[in-house]
């Protein structure tokens, strides 16, 4: 939607650039953005490139199938494992190791596990699958979260009795409070997930001010979007003064969609939840209300998993709280690449170490 | 962890919407921005539409990035 | 299964397994037919199996794909096509109208691409033996004289030109999977490029590297030619044509263009005093309209391709892992 050529552009993204390294000058700022497809947009546009060497950017837990814990895979495996059940994922899930096998292998050995681009589709296949048992892979932030929720609904309004929820969503506040309360972690502003925020609007972030003085910027996904985004930190940080700000107004009102969060505290409450590499988590993430015990895969199906093994030797935990870069994580690049990853900042493509590798920081030496 | 796309909803019938984006064309669920009216521009993600674009913002970020370097100018 | 198609995984299978079993000189040239020599007369040989579903998309069907792709592999190799055989695996039960329809696809192929099926095979299979329907063409052509065409010629100082839109054919073929309807203008660039080829090679016979970026797409194929040739290769994003449905699509399902499949493009490398040239005959062919100079080759970094970004980043177009999968997250 936004109509520039690529020379306006390109000259927007000078001046950013430009203003970027006069506030910044020799001090050295870290900024850390908690959203995969920021990671990826930031790779793919090659943001870093047009920053100073003084301003660094880390990745934070951004990444809901990285964080999503290997008994959660474990458990979606030992589903697809019974002939009465159908399991519908996104595309995101399909290559994310669990203790001893993934889902893309179970396909191939003849599970029925099936790509969605919308939980809706999981109904469709219910309706004409009535013998069968559907079990959808709820994975994902803010932005995901009250979609699965409005499907459930939809699902109890169609009366349909043979589709489920494996629901492992996670909330963006607790994971930037505890970051933030952990004593190794250094930020000095945050980039905040311009999606999420369309759900969820300004108000959660507020904490950031009030408890930790930390600038943020709730930012978009275009390469101006987020060099606006940094410039608008750098401002802060410069001026000293922290402020939420919203540099994403074309999505983002102050409220966000209340519609949206109605519908996701009516089907889920919050729960405690294990993030990946980091531990679990007070209040971060969802389930199912017990008026919807009847959608919960766990409350219904029975299944009897494996038991979880987690991967030594990584240093996933420190790149996700973006203490480290990936570069410094022994296994990275050798035995911890996307085709045989050991942690989970390597299993998805939004994963910091998965995008670090492909996108080639640390490779590309022209 | 939120690929969502800007689309132009063309047609609404009860509460699906065909939505065109470059031409590309779904169905997509107003359950969660049942508000939404042929012609607007929303943006969709996972088969919903989440939220509304404002096209006033719209207009003025594009303003804004095109005009960038007189802005700094007006600011000093 | 993240084997078939035709990144990393795809390669390390045929480098590990196939090439140590048959190893050979004319194996080891790595290009996607083989040359060779008879009695004087040099000759391009290629083959490919063809394994697409649905069987019938926009723009085209398996009968289509398979003489196209296989006239284009030989084409590839600076050479010109004249025979191809055909191998059918049925699945028992398969509907004759079907398989009329295919049959006349590839006979209407072979006609404009002027080669000719002259042997085959057709074997039928037990239900649930094959996917319906498999085809393998093989191809025959002689290559061109004063033409050499080899992975291994890209040097610094030539371009790089890819002669139109990206993306179209893969997204004819998944298309309709995810409920997403395309405008008419997205259907398979399908198309036999021999004849263009012959023209380019009339007129330019300095042509060093011709490859069409099939499997694994653009960004695939170069890092290929970058890796024989040990040279480097920095594109430009503004300069890669994609359409919008074709980046809307993307958008949506969290793809990559630039590793999609396309079966009716090709990739030129050039000296650049050529390139005008090239560029005339390319953009006043049918098959060319869409022509652009991409990029160029560099020295450094050996076996790499970056891509220099609209805001002017420059960053690794690595090559495919496994399959493109869609995103959401």
């Amino acid at each position: 939607m936004l109509d520039m050529t690529n020379e306006q552009v390109k000259k927007a993204a000078e001046f950013f650039a430009g203003e970027i390294g006069n506030l910044a000058g020799s001090r050295k700022i870290r900024l850390m953005e908690v959203c995969g497809t920021h990671t990826v947009a930031i790779f793919k546009a090659g943001i870093r490139q047009l920053l100073p060497a003084s301003v660094e950017l880390v990745s934070g837990p951004g990444c809901p199938v990285c964080v999503t814990a290997n008994e959660y895979l474990d458990t979606a495996i030992a589903y697809s494992r019974q002939p009465e059940v159908i399991i519908t994922t996104f595309g995101d899930m399909l290559k994310v190791p669990g203790s001893s096998s993934n889902l893309a292998t179970e396909k191939a050995a003849g599970a029925d596990i099936r790509i969605v681009y919308s939980p809706m589709e999981s109904l469709d296949i219910a309706r004409d699958n009535p013998s069968k048992k559907i079990i959808f892979l709820a994975v994902g932030f803010e932005t995901t979260a009250p979609i699965a929720a409005a499907v459930v609904l939809m699902a109890e309004q169609a009366k349909i009795n043979n589709f489920y929820v494996l629901s492992a969503h996670k909330l963006v506040p607790p994971a930037l409070k505890a970051l933030l309360m952990a004593k190794e972690t250094h930020v000095d502003g945050f980039l905040l997930p311009g999606h999420v925020s369309a759900m969820i609007g300004m108000e959660p972030y507020q904490f950031l001010m009030d408890e930790f003085q930390t600038p943020a910027v709730v930012a978009g996904f275009e390469p101006l979007d987020i060099l606006q985004g940094i410039y608008m930190l750098l401002q802060q940080i410069h001026a000293g003064v922290p402020i939420l700000e919203n540099q994403y107004g074309r999505i983002v009102p102050q409220k966000g969609n209340v519609r949206a969060c109605e519908i996701l505290a009516q089907v889920y409450e919050r729960t405690d939840a294990t993030w990946r590499g980091i531990g679990s988590l007070p209040s971060s993430g969802l389930k199912l209300r017990k008026e919807y015990v009847a959608f919960d895969a766990k409350e219904n199906i029975p299944v009897v998993v494996e038991p979880t093994k987690e991967h030594a030797g990584c240093r996933c935990g420190e790149v996700l709280r973006g203490n480290i870069l990936p570069t410094l994580c022994p296994l990275f690049g050798k035995n911890c690449r996307p085709e045989h990853p050991v942690g989970s900042c390597m299993v998805s493509v939004e994963g910091t170490c998965a995008a670090w590798y492909k996108y080639g920081a640390g490779r590309w030496q022209g | 962890m939120c690929l969502a796309v800007p689309g132009k909803i063309v047609e609404i019938q009860d509460m699906l919407a065909t939505v065109d984006v470059s031409g590309v064309t779904r169905k997509i669920s107003l359950m969660l921005l049942p508000e939404a009216k042929v012609g607007e521009f929303v943006l969709i993600h996972a088969g919903f539409a989440i939220q509304a674009i404002d096209e006033e913002e719209v207009r003025k970020t594009l303003e804004l990035f095109k005009e960038l370097e007189e802005y700094a100018r007006h600011d000093q | 299964m993240a084997h078939g198609s035709g990144g990393k995984l795809s390669h390390d299978l045929v480098k590990n397994i196939m090439w140590p079993a048959f190893a050979n000189d004319i194996l080891g040239q790595m290009h996607d037919g083989a040359q060779f020599m008879i009695h004087g007369t040099k000759l391009a040989f290629s083959t490919d199996s063809y394994v697409v579903k649905p069987l019938f998309f926009a723009g085209g069907d398996i009968g289509k794909l398979a003489v196209c792709g296989t006239v284009n592999d030989v084409a590839m190799n600076g050479a010109v096509p004249l025979y191809l055989s055909a191998g059918f695996i049925l699945e028992e039960g398969f509907p004759i109208d079907d398989l009329q329809k295919i049959v006349t696809s590839m006979h209407k192929a072979a006609e404009e691409a002027g080669v000719y099926i002259v042997t085959g095979d057709t074997k039928v299979v037990e239900k649930g033996g094959v996917d319906g329907l498999y085809i393998n063409t093989a191809g025959i052509g002689y290559r061109l004289e004063g033409v050499h065409i080899s992975g291994q010629n890209a040097k610094p100082g030539q371009d790089v030109i890819l002669s139109g839109y990206l993306g179209e054919h893969a997204l004819a073929v998944m298309g309709e999977r995810h409920g997403l309807t395309f405008p008419q203008s997205v259907a398979s660039d399908c198309a036999p490029l021999n004849g263009l080829v012959a023209e380019l090679l009339a007129a330019v016979p300095q042509i060093a590297v011709l490859r069409d970026p099939t499997r694994g797409g653009l960004a695939t194929t170069l890092n290929e030619i970058a890796v024989q040739s040990q040279v480097g290769i920095m594109l430009e994003e503004v300069q890669i044509p994609i359409s919008p449905a074709v980046q809307a699509a993307c958008d949506i399902l969290g793809f990559d263009p630039l590793y999609l499949a396309n079966e009716g493009k090709m990739i030129v490398f050039v000296d650049k005093k050529y390139t005008e040239q090239v560029m005339k005959i390319m953009s006043s062919h049918v098959y060319g309209r869409g022509a652009r100079v991409i990029g160029q080759v560099m020295e450094k970094p050996a076996g790499q391709v970056g891509l220099r970004t609209t805001i002017g980043g420059v960053r690794l177009l690595d090559m495919l892992m496994g399959d493109q999968l869609p995103r959401i997250c």
